[in-house]
């Protein structure tokens, strides 16, 4: 009994994750797991949202990340055009600068709602309870 | 690298480790955002009101009769001014959503406070000596120290800011100073007036507040 409830409450949260952005919720946290939900790449995308840009340096530093770590999680979601990635020199040292798309605020902020909805349904449901 | 795909998908799954993640997951966002955010809750209106309560101060500095009226009269601007700074930052971040000391809030405090204190011990040092005339370079320099520390946590105005009173306090201290001369009171207008009105305007201006 108490499992078909829990089962209930599950399917209730997975609706309201595909209702935040009008699509399936198998295909929507699909792809909200591939690209952001994955902690480093949240962690950068969730960085970039609050400054304008920031350097590979800085990023690194900030998540505590190796650079091996850093370059493969950035380069998925700059395939993803989630971030711009610039490259320059600053003086003789190469600079690398992350930049968030619009496009990459746009899943951040259908990230967070799909999260606010999760949180949300469960507090219906074991309101309803 | 393991994805959390899976586990968000399969229907055995509790709701409750489903919603404990969610809650987990806008934590971690929330706390990466105030780590890597600046503090941008210095407010510009807040900065041009401390600068007008500071030209107010030297015109009332400058009929002081005394040493003690003098130091009374910039210890209560000082006072205004701090109340002034605290009331309009909090206004700002309340404006914003968001509490004053948290992340990067919480570092612009620290990072402002023991210049401060310093400022504060010396200027008790340095009364007790009768070396007035050494209060506005030291009150400058020491206030330009903490704006500069204060203000690698801020946007880019507040640093400069902060240089630019060290540089005033600079000149307060080789040159003429004196707390009955014009000078004392020059410095301390500039300083703590002008700089304040100028940079509260620019920060207005470009960040709001």
């Amino acid at each position: 009994m108490a499992r078909q409830s829990a089962l209930q409450r599950t399917d209730a949260a997975e609706r309201s994750l595909g209702a935040v952005e009008g699509r399936s919720p198998e295909a929507g946290a699909l792809e909200l797991d591939r690209l952001i939900h994955e902690r480093v790449r949240l962690g950068i995308v969730s960085s970039l949202a609050v400054n304008g840009s920031l350097t590979f340096t800085d990023l690194r530093d900030l998540l505590g990340i190796t650079d091996g770590n850093l370059s493969a999680h950035a380069r998925k979601l700059e395939e993803a055009g989630y971030v711009q990635c610039a490259k320059s020199h600053d003086g003789r040292a190469p600079k690398t600068e992350f930049r968030l798309t619009p496009k990459g605020r746009i899943e951040l902020q259908a990230y967070l709602d799909h999260m606010e909805a999760i949180i949300q349904a469960t507090r219906t449901q074991n309101g309803e309870d | 690298m393991t994805s959390p795909v899976r586990e968000l998908h399969p229907k055995t799954e509790s709701p409750v480790a489903l919603h404990d993640r969610a809650m987990d997951n806008l934590r971690y966002i929330r706390e990466t955002m105030e780590r890597s955010g600046s503090f941008t809750h210095v407010s510009g209106l807040g900065g041009v009101a401390m600068g007008l309560v500071a030209c107010g101060a030297a015109a009332l500095a400058w009929t002081a009769s005394t040493p003690t009226e003098w130091v009374t009269v910039w210890l209560v601007a000082a006072g205004i001014s701090l109340g002034i700074a605290v009331l309009f930052m909090a206004r700002k971040s309340k404006a914003e959503g968001a509490t004053l000391l948290t992340g990067p809030g919480r570092k612009f405090a620290w990072s402002v406070t023991p210049p401060l204190v310093a400022g504060a011990i010396l200027t008790v040092a340095l009364v007790r000596a009768g070396a007035i005339d050494m209060l506005p370079g030291m009150w400058l320099l020491l206030y330009g120290t903490g704006i500069v520390a204060g203000g690698s946590h801020s946007v880019r105005p507040v640093p400069i800011m902060g240089a630019g009173f060290m540089a005033v306090g600079v000149a307060a201290l080789l040159a003429p100073s004196a707390w009955d001369s014009v000078w004392g009171n020059v410095w301390m207008a500039v300083g703590f007036g002008g700089l304040h009105v100028i940079f509260g305007a620019i920060i207005w201006r470009k960040h709001g507040g």
